[in-house]
């Protein structure tokens, strides 16, 4: 295992560079570094002489990707995409544009991503696999019809309903949970339930769905039948059976998903003021801060190839048949 | 071991419905988003949408910047908080300084001597003696009086992580070389300053000095510092511990206005030599995210990401709240703490809230003190009486919340570029054509329909308050207004379409060619919202016959395009930095042209005349003189129509009825010192509006019960239920 799992390491790197030339690509379309600089110097009163001072202090002053005044590797190596991504691969994510340390950011922002990330994951999960286990309990009845008609219905509503509806409901008009905002320690509590919540309430329909369909799949198989064939109850089959049966494509779901919640919520941490890292990308894309798009998009990619590894590691836990080559 | 289990959640359970219960007897009210009994405290709750990309007063220019930096530091003037026009009066200095004139040979001049034969102002500002900076780490000093934290090694900075964690602070009085240094760093190229372009046109010596300092851009910043202390600037000079002297070029009186900015505010060389140590830029400990300042209040948490709270600056010497204001504001009540020593106040909580639904909520149940209103919301919140006027909703009186309004010294307006053969130029024709379009795009409609009524409609590029603007017939555009019955009436459509006409357009097609005329709108489109908007300037140009192709784009491209002067038409604005009138005059300065001088005329319009007025103008003394001055000028800016003036827009803010002392000042960012708060009444006020309410918690107790029993029992017999 430990050799595939240094070959899948090595294989990251060109697909790591890859996502990094196509940030860097992207943002430098719609953003020239003239554009950063005013954008951090403000909009009255800049001269050029401040917009030229601001690139060579931060290192926008060179050639994009390629230096033809350069020699050699200096070609390659003297230019803003060089110099701005090599650090990422040691994980030195160095300043934002505004002078912060992106690294220090990042880890004080990250707890209060997965402060929501982590009870949502886990009370989701609990509620989605009991639901849809109850579903296919009583597949083919009123139930089942109804309950799918309920669960199209709430995959069919956006998020932001959810978390406007939540915030109108139980902070607006019953008082119960602050409408918006966050603390540190034990003070964080009160603000997490309504985002807890509303994550969860917001993912039933999918989440249920998808694993009503994958029991749905395995309670047809030959081994259920021969389950019941040999007396046991229904629900033994559905729980012993079928669920453990059914963890491999819950875990390919799951696993991958487990590093990124690390990475946050764009709109949900937004509206309800909680200072995670889906909110401190939004803040940089906003704010044209490449440093900060980059380092984002860059340990968003490290976490996914984490994320397919734990993935594939998974595998041989839950199902012995499956073995990883090296 | 089963029943151990079974105790501890019995336990938990108790515990968990005791609190409940506790919190719902009167602690807090349950949705209340500060820890608990901060409601009685004697705070002021506000909100902050984006997070300030600079504390540096030498580089920050945003007035989201200014509400944190302008209750730290202390510029040596303010505005005056009640009296109108705005007048400027002293901070830290002992008076508003007035300016000495000077000819080449260095001869002084009388007060009244003409601007053409001064060569030199100064100004001596004196400040008041005892000013003392609030505690900071970088005054420390150890048993031998050294400073304690000016030679930090890596051993120091373990377990240092902001600010608050240094152990020891200390303070000193605020001396005239404080001022002097910080004009030095508008100077260095390092900083950033936006103003740098400025004052290299004004303060003597300061373009040299800059350039002077360009090699020592790439040096270690603690190079950095002693480079400024050790140089000095020609025109800036401390003269002793408590005066310093500014020598400006030729004659500009608007550089008093801007001793009233954060920009020309103190900074201690302990400061820059403190943050300038390696090790806490890494930390994201520097001048630019913790300021050090004599004002009022001082950062105390530091969380751009959740809260700012600036609290009292222990140091702060109590300035008397104003004794003199408007006569309305005696019956207001914003005399009521005439001659009290400010500020009253011990601390301010800001909270991040990016979204405006749920700050306006939190404002209606009393967790944030004031509020503006956002568009979803103006409904609720104002309503239009039959005098046109905004008055509170029943539901807003009901709350004791109280409506202010005042007109921002700003102008949104609808440029054309000057520049361009079809609609700029000098001619009659295009003038013709400008006039009747100024005509037919109805900014009353737009006020009304994309600001909810928020804006006056501009007449000219002066908006109210600001010298030199006129009110009333006097004041009105007479090629786009007739006035009647009185009051300013847009003139006909027909009136447009006989320009149109005469400009060679009859039904908006050329005359020659018989193609319509076609013109090119540059908008910063970023959303779905903006297409009404988009749509109605459309139909606007289509009451005269006249297409008009939207070129969206990002605000990135829309500023490439206006800098190239590559636009023909786009929309615009201006914010004041002072309340004069050359600071929106200047606008429509030829020398000041986009394109080519990369000035701030975006519509690049040039006219000998204007230019000539201007350079009058703006040495003049407010009255007579200056206002027929300012009058000729709009009248040309009038004639040739380089702008549609739009609107000026107007501020509406909502307060409490525990906040005291709110008077809309558009121009003074100090304002928190004169704040008063009634803590109990906020506490009791919050506690009767949000009782939480209970009876959704048992229904959905009950709707769970209902729904499990029968699935339970369902289970129950489908299990026992025979396959035939």
């Amino acid at each position: 295992m430990t050799a595939y799992i240094i070959r899948r390491l090595i294989y990251a790197i060109p697909i790591l560079i890859g996502v990094n030339l196509i940030t860097f690509v992207l943002f430098f379309v719609v953003n020239a570094p003239d554009d950063m600089a005013r954008m951090h110097l403000g909009e009255k009163r800049v001269t050029e002489e401040a917009i030229q001072t601001w690139k060579q202090e931060h290192g926008y002053d060179r050639p994009l990707l390629y230096n033809p005044d350069a020699s050699g590797l200096a070609r390659v190596t003297d230019t803003i995409f060089f110099e701005k991504s090599i650090r990422l691969f040691v994980f030195d994510f160095g300043s934002s544009d505004n002078g912060r340390d992106i690294g220090y950011d990042i880890s004080q922002r990250m707890w209060p991503s997965l402060a929501i990330a982590i009870p949502v994951l886990l009370v989701g999960l609990a509620f989605n696999i009991s639901y849809a286990l109850f579903i296919v309990f009583f597949r083919a009845t009123y139930v089942d019809i109804g309950s799918v008609v309920l669960l199209v219905a709430m995959m069919s509503i956006s998020g932001l309903f959810y978390i406007i509806g939540g915030q109108f409901l139980l902070g607006k008009l019953f008082h119960l949970v602050p409408i918006s905002g966050y603390d540190t320690g034990v003070e964080a509590w009160k603000f997490l339930i309504l985002p807890v919540i509303v994550g969860v309430i917001g993912g039933i329909g999918a989440g249920t769905r998808w694993y009503r369909t994958l029991f749905l799949e395995e309670i047809s198989k030959d081994y259920v039948r021969t389950a019941r064939a040999k007396g046991l109850s229904e629900r033994r089959v559905l729980f012993r059976h079928v669920l453990q049966n059914a963890l491999i494509p819950i875990l390919t779901g799951v696993v991958v998903v487990l590093p990124l919640l690390f990475m946050g919520s764009l709109i949900s941490e937004s509206f309800f003021g909680i200072p995670g890292l889906g909110s401190y990308t939004i803040d940089a894309i906003n704010s044209q801060d490449f440093a900060i798009v980059r380092s984002m998009v860059f340990l968003g990619a490290v976490l996914y190839i984490i994320g397919l590894i734990l993935t594939d590691i998974s595998y041989t836990l839950v199902d012995p048949r499956v073995r990883l080559s090296p | 071991m089963r029943s151990i289990e079974r105790f501890d959640i019995r336990r938990l359970f108790a515990l968990g419905l005791a609190a409940a219960l506790l919190a719902g007897c009167g602690e807090a009210p349950w949705n209340d988003p500060y820890p608990a009994g901060d409601a009685t405290g004697n705070r002021v709750y506000s909100s902050f949408a984006e997070r300030p990309k600079h504390l540096d007063p030498a580089r920050s220019y945003s007035a989201d910047e200014y509400a944190f930096l302008a209750q730290i530091y202390e510029p040596p003037l303010q505005y005056h908080f009640l009296l109108r026009p705005y007048r400027l009066v002293p901070l830290t200095a002992l008076a508003v300084p007035e300016p000495a004139y000077f000819d080449i040979d260095g001869n002084p001049l009388a007060q009244d001597a003409p601007a053409e034969s001064i060569h030199r102002s100064d100004y001596l500002i004196r400040i008041r003696p005892g000013i003392r900076y609030q505690p900071h780490p970088a005054f420390a000093a150890d048993g031998a009086g050294d400073y304690r934290y000016h030679a930090l090694t890596a051993l120091d900075l373990r377990g240092i992580n902001q600010l608050g964690d240094f152990e020891q602070t200390g303070a000193r009085e605020l001396t005239a070389e404080d001022y002097v240094h910080q004009i030095k760093r508008l100077a260095a190229p390092w900083t950033h300053s936006p103003i740098a372009g400025v004052m290299q046109k004004h303060i003597f010596g300061f373009e040299e000095y800059a350039e002077g300092l360009a090699e020592t851009v790439e040096k270690d910043p603690l190079e950095r510092v002693a480079r400024l202390r050790d140089s000095e600037i020609a025109g800036v000079e401390v003269v002793d511990p408590y005066s310093y002297r500014i020598s400006v070029k030729g004659k500009y009186p608007q550089f008093a206005y801007w001793l009233a900015m954060p920009f020309f505010a103190p900074m201690p060389w302990e400061a820059e030599v403190f943050y300038a140590q390696p090790g806490l830029r890494e930390r994201n400990i520097m001048l630019d995210w913790y300021p050090v300042g004599t004002g009022p209040f001082m950062l105390g948490e530091n969380n751009p990401n959740l809260r700012m709270v600036l609290e009292r600056n222990p140091n702060f010497r109590g300035e008397p709240y104003p004794s003199e204001g408007m006569p309305a504001d005696e019956a207001s009540g914003l005399l009521a703490d005439a001659g009290r020593p400010m500020p009253f106040i011990e601390e301010a909580i800001y909270s991040l809230e990016k979204e405006s639904i749920p700050r306006w909520n939190k404002f209606l149940q009393g967790f944030y003190d004031s509020s503006g209103i956002a568009s979803d919301a103006f409904d609720q919140a104002v309503q239009i009486d039959a005098g046109g006027e905004p008055v509170l909703t029943d539901a807003m009186r009901e709350r004791g919340i109280t409506l202010l309004t005042s007109v921002e010294p700003s102008v949104m307006y609808m440029g054309f570029n000057m520049l361009d053969p079809v609609i700029g130029g000098d001619s009659e024709r295009a003038r013709l054509l400008r006039r009747a379009i100024a005509i037919a795009v109805d900014f009353e409609e737009f006020i009304s329909i994309f600001t909810n009524g928020r804006g006056l409609v501009a007449q000219g590029p002066i908006p109210p308050g600001i010298f030199g603007y006129r009110e009333g017939e006097a004041g009105i555009n007479p090629f786009v207004y007739e006035w009647i019955g009185g009051r300013a009436v847009r003139r006909s459509l027909d009136e447009a379409r006989v320009l149109m006409e005469q400009a060679g357009y009859p039904g908006g097609r050329d005359r020659e060619t018989g193609r319509a005329l076609t013109i090119n709108y540059e908008a910063i489109a970023t959303g779905p919202d903006d297409r009404a908007r988009l749509n109605w300037i459309r139909k606007q140009f289509a009451k005269l016959g006249i297409e008009l192709v939207i070129r969206s784009t990002d605000y990135n491209r829309f500023q490439e395009k206006i800098r190239n002067g590559t636009g023909q038409v786009f929309m615009w604005g201006w914010n004041a930095d002072y309340p004069d009138p050359e600071n929106f005059l200047f606008l429509l300065y030829g020398p000041n042209g986009k394109v080519e001088h990369q000035g701030e005329n975006a519509s690049n319009y040039a006219n000998p005349e204007f230019d000539r007025l201007f350079n009058a103008m703006r040495f003049m003394e407010d009255g007579p003189e200056r206002q027929a001055a300012i009058d000729r000028m709009v009248e040309i800016a009038r004639t040739d129509a380089p702008w549609l003036w739009g609107f000026n827009p107007k501020a509406f803010s909502l307060h409490h009825q525990w906040m005291y002392n709110a008077s809309p000042n558009q121009m003074a960012n100090n304002t928190l010192k004169y704040r008063r708060v009634d803590p109990e009444l906020r506490e009791r006020l919050r506690h009767d509006w949000n009782p939480p309410v209970l009876w959704p918690l048992w229904a959905i107790g009950v709707l769970l019960v209902v729904i499990i029993l029968p699935a339970l029992w369902l289970v129950w017999r489908r299990e026992r239920s025979t396959a035939l």
